[in-house]
């Protein structure tokens, strides 16, 4: 309880429960396998629910999970047991709003996939080994893309998909070739 | 959205969407060679790594070469002024956690990062530069550390202290430097730094009370802005009241005024802290709860899920303890029954059934009914708990919380919901005398169509101990003879045996038991006529002269006072000679299963399982263990065993120690192996021993383990045939094989195919020390003029260039294996000259006594003069020779 609010894992995985990208932020799943098993109960657990306005919340196996949908994307934060619920569906909300951003609102698998390297950012700008580093959509978008740094904080939305426009270039349109 | 895409297969369609279709590893790995282009391109570079990020984040493992490979491309990649692909080599960097010998190639690219005009790489390769950093690097960068701490860019700032958190674990007392800068940063105006900041202060001070209680005493007069660092602080400040002691005058809580103030903050998240903080106060009054519930009901009418289930979840808490003051939520509580979030709907309930009253029960039992088809079995069974414990609080009530236990047992459920459902009548049974006639006639009920052979037969155990107790036994026996006909042989056995009770002391049906049991006799199943036969020969008391009726039903259904497992162990090594089994041999103590004990703290055995517990000393023996393997009984006298040496790092797939145990001829390695993955079952557990640097050893025996489930341990041993009477030492190397067989984490069932693996094991040496047991003298004066001079051997060794002196005599110590006598082994600091004595006893039984005088010079040079004596001249030679080779 005196300890910082930390987050155990974050999922981002598809309408089937596979990966888009995931981050794990603690031993409690050494291996592959048991990453894998916990996702499958995770999503398994959340499929049929309806987490598209607002955010949802379920525990388990001793984890709390908040999680929230849109298109065939399935967003997960996943914190220990006596964690503040509130604080991790901050968190939660700050990625949601962020990958909304970074993707333009365009936000589906698809989407995700091609701008896999943003997401990955996004996450890297998120958590940093289970510490929350920021919660604001618009500030982790804003981090993300490259210019946006020095302004962080003050950026509205307009910036942003300026900032991004310039990003985009920089980055793969595609990654196929 | 959807792409004009050629149609396929339909389970093909998904996999039309990603970029990454048929990518392959080592395509990707051969794209990286483009890191090594003069001309760098980095939109292609930056895919590329965006390829290998999503390979690994796949599951995907690169050889160590092949990390090294990639890790030596990407820093090439740093000539590159690209920012964007700097990003990206930045998190290739830190999924690849390159080596200490690595790290060196690219400190100096982050250290001039660090140092950049550009605020975003100042930020991230400090991320990254300590995430792979070692203590000697830190204190190069330290400086640079410091001044981003304070660094009026809030994402340098907090990155610097995001980072600090993390090293603390490993070098605290450099990270503690920094408290200037980190008490600064706490002032900042920026959310997430303060919040940081404030995390490492914390950590740092931890351990000092008084400095956690002066942070939070200038903290809570209000200069905090984030809520996040508004959180911390809460959560600092309850840490506080904790270890501070009531204000005797007033009664007033200190700081709980700040408490009381947090519930009125903007930030929700800050209310539910503040919130949950006072109804976790120790021994907190009503009145100080009142304001934390009025809040938390405010939150259960909320739209939004998370709020509602934060909410309901400390309510469900404080019911526990405070039930009174929670009743003022009932009605919003009720209508959070039929939440489409499930789990807020089973904690109301649960909730409910804590606060409700005695007249409220009839009610809350029909909402409840509505609501249990759709919820999933786990929340069934929280709800089935919380009906049992309601049912003790309301022993009237029986009525209709046995009717409604009753009606969801018909309904489908898994193993585990059924089992807590019985479970439930079971205590109701015993603690509600009422209840049993309805309770056992609802079990009765149950097994005529359950599904579960184990729930089936723990059902018939409980009704031949209850069953003949009531007031009319007879109308049970249908239920029972009616699964000798249909169920299958172990039922039918447990079956057999119940009829048998209820003959047993039930005189008025004895006669028509014995033709049910007569009938047994024709079983096609042999544990069933064994039964039948034995019961009936027994019972039937013709047969047996001198038996009391006591006595035989003593026998037949008295518990069992050896422990199952010791039991089936005695039975297994018994040889079937003229010689009759004795169950007094059994041994009663029962092995210690720590994995199993930790797996579930404090959780009392209820219900059916009760009654099985037996005796828990933890005695540990291995010499019963050894001998109950008949592959080893012919080694004679078990010398010394070791103590467990770890062959596995801590935290791996399959963890393994192993025990020597010295024999006069022999050497017996106990692998102890845990297998902490849940879903695989490990068959035929050995492991392979390479004795190739242990010559004088040579293997004589194996034994695997046969099976080896999650979480459970399990031994496999080895033996080995060694010279007699002499110390021999080797090294070995272990390997350990097995077949590996996935498992349903679901049903716990596993897959009949198996896999052949191996798991690299640590090298394992037996030395010297092995060979010698510690035991200790009283007087060593008294032993060593007593042994005499006749076996005694003096000789002067240079030990060379040691740290201290103490640390030579522990050396010298460990090596020899024998116990230090009189405090010996505590070397004053300062001393220029030390001596030990020791005493052990030698492999063949041989008393030893050892008196070692060491001597250090001015550049640390160390000698020692080592006399031993003991009763067989061979001996001293063999210590002086572990002391030479040593």
């Amino acid at each position: 309880m005196e300890s910082c609010p930390t987050v155990k894992s974050i999922l981002l995985l598809d309408s089937e429960g596979k990966r888009v990208a995931v981050k794990y932020y603690t031993d409690d799943w050494s291996t592959h396998s048991a990453k894998l098993a916990f996702e499958k109960s995770v999503f398994t657990k959340t499929q049929k629910t309806n987490a598209r306005n607002e955010a949802e919340i379920v525990m388990f196996d001793g984890y709390i999970v908040v999680y929230k949908f849109i298109q065939d994307l399935h967003f997960f934060l996943i914190g220990g047991d006596d964690e503040n619920e509130l604080i991790l569906a901050a968190v939660l909300q700050g990625f949601f709003d962020a990958v909304g951003l970074l993707l333009r609102n365009n936000v589906d698998k698809k989407s995700a996939l091609e701008n896999l390297d943003l997401i990955l950012l996004c996450l890297d700008e998120i958590v940093d080994r289970g510490i929350i580093l920021e919660t604001e959509g618009s500030v982790i978008a804003g981090k993300v893309a490259t210019s946006g740094l020095d302004s962080a904080g003050s950026l509205t939305e307009q910036t942003i998909s300026q900032a991004l426009a310039t990003a985009r270039e920089h980055l793969a349109r595609s990654l196929l070739k | 959205m959807a792409e004009p895409l050629v149609k396929k297969d339909d389970d093909r369609d998904d996999e039309d969407y990603s970029p990454f279709l048929g990518i392959e590893k080592g395509a990707v790995l051969q794209e990286a060679r483009v890191f090594n282009d003069p001309q760098l391109d980095a939109r292609r570079c930056s895919q590329v790594i965006t390829k290998l990020l999503y390979l690994l984040n796949q599951g995907e493992t690169f050889t160590k070469v092949e990390a090294t490979e990639v890790f030596f491309a990407v820093t090439k990649l740093f000539q590159s002024k690209d920012t964007g692909l700097r990003r990206m080599v930045y998190l290739m960097i830190k999924e690849l956690s390159p080596s200490a010998d690595e790290v060196i190639i690219v400190t100096s690219s982050l250290m001039k990062d660090m140092n950049s005009k550009t605020d975003m790489y100042r930020a991230n390769a400090i991320r990254v530069l300590c995430r792979i950093t070692d203590g000697t690097l830190l204190t190069q960068i330290e400086r640079y550390l410091k001044q981003a701490i304070v660094d009026k860019n809030p994402v340098v700032a907090s990155a610097a202290l995001v980072s600090g958190i993390h090293l603390l674990q490993t070098n605290p007392e450099i990270v503690k430097r920094w408290s200037n800068e980190v008490q600064e940063a706490v002032q900042s105006r920026a959310a997430l730094v303060q919040f940081h900041a404030l995390a490492l202060l914390h950590q740092i001070r931890q351990n000092d009370r008084l400095a956690v209680s002066k942070l939070v005493t200038s903290l809570t007069r209000g200069s905090v802005r984030s809520p996040l660092a508004q959180c911390l602080l809460i959560r600092y400040t309850s840490q506080v009241i904790r270890e501070s002691s009531m204000n005797m005058q007033t009664g007033d809580r200190p700081f709980f005024d700040f408490l009381e103030a947090c519930l009125r903050h903007k930030a929700e998240m800050v209310i539910f802290e503040a919130a949950r903080a006072i109804t976790e106060l120790s021994g907190v009054t009503s009145r100080e709860l009142t304001p934390a519930i009025t809040v938390l009901q405010l939150f259960l009418s909320s739209s939004k899920p998370v709020l509602r289930f934060a909410a309901v979840r400390t309510l469900n808490k404080v019911a526990m303890t405070h039930p009174l003051a929670v009743t003022n939520c009932n009605i919003d509580m009720e209508s959070l029954i039929s939440d489409q979030n499930r789990s807020i709907a089973t904690l109301a309930i649960t909730t409910l059934l804590k606060t409700g009253n005695e007249s409220s029960v009839d009610r809350l039992m029909k909402q409840i009914t509505n609501f249990m088809s759709d919820i999933a079995d786990e929340f069934k069974i929280v709800v089935v708990e919380a009906i049992r414990s309601l049912c003790l609080k309301f022993p009237l009530k029986y009525r209709s919380l046995m009717n409604f236990l009753s009606s969801i047992l018909r309904e489908e459920g898994g193993f585990d919901y059924k089992k807590a459902i019985v479970d439930s009548i079971v205590i109701l049974i015993r603690d509600i005398p009422e209840a049993k006639e309805s309770g056992l006639f609802h079990l009765c009920e149950f097994i005529e169509d359950c599904e579960f052979t184990y729930l089936s037969t723990q059902i018939l155990h409980f009704l031949g101990n209850e069953g003949p107790k009531t007031s009319d036994p007879s109308k049970y026996i249908r239920y029972i003879y009616n699964r000798v006909i249909l169920e299958n042989a172990t039922v039918r056995a447990s079956a057999v045996s119940t009829l048998a009770k209820f003959g047993a002391f039930v005189d008025s049906l004895k006669p028509r038991i014995f033709v049910l049991l007569r009938r047994c006799l024709y079983d096609s199943d042999d544990e069933v006529r064994d039964r039948a036969t034995l019961y009936l020969n027994m019972i039937g008391g013709d047969g047996l002269v001198g038996e009391t009726d006591k006595d035989v039903k003593e026998f037949l259904f008295g518990s069992l006072d050896v422990p199952l497992v010791n039991l089936e162990t005695s039975l297994r090594n018994y040889e079937s000679s003229e010689e009759p089994f004795d169950i007094s041999t059994v041994p009663k103590e029962v092995k210690s299963q720590p994995h199993a004990e930790k797996k579930a703290p404090g959780k009392k055995p209820t219900g059916l399982g009760a009654p099985t517990t037996g005796p828990t000393s933890a005695v540990d023996s291995y010499e019963k263990l050894l001998l109950s393997i008949p592959e080893f009984a012919g080694f004679g006298e078990l010398f010394k065993s070791s103590a467990p040496v770890e062959l596995t790092e801590a935290e791996t797939e399959y963890a393994v120690n192993v025990v020597k145990h010295i024999y006069d001829g022999h050497v017996v390695f106990q692998y102890n192996c845990t297998n902490t993955i849940p879903e695989q079952l490990l068959e035929n557990v050995t492991v392979f021993v390479d004795a190739s640097e242990a010559e004088e050893f040579s293997e004589v025996a194996s034994k695997p383990l046969r099976t080896l489930p999650y979480d459970s341990p399990g031994q496999s041993f080895v033996a080995f045939e060694k010279p007699e009477g002499v110390p021999a030492v080797g090294k070995f190397s272990n390997l350990l094989k097995f077949i590996v067989k996935e498992v349903d984490p679901a049903t716990g069932e596993a897959d009949e195919e198996g896999v052949e693996d191996e798991y690299q094991l640590e090298d394992l040496e037996v030395v010297a020390a092995d060979y010698m047991l510690k035991v200790g003298v009283s007087n060593f004066k008294n032993a060593w003029d007593n042994m005499g001079a006749d076996c005694e051997r003096v000789d002067e060794y240079g030990l060379g260039v040691r740290e201290s002196l103490a640390e030579a005599v522990s050396a010298a110590i460990n090596i020899l294996g024998m116990q230090t006598c009189e405090g010996t082994d505590v070397v004053p600091s300062n001393a220029r000259s030390h001596t030990c004595l020791l005493s052990g006893v030698f492999i063949g039984n041989v008393k030893v006594l050892a008196r070692i005088s060491f001597g250090i010079d001015g550049p640390k040079q160390v000698a020692m003069k080592l006399a031993v004596r003991s009763e067989d001249q061979a001996v001293s030679d063999a210590i002086h020779e572990i002391v030479a080779n040593g």
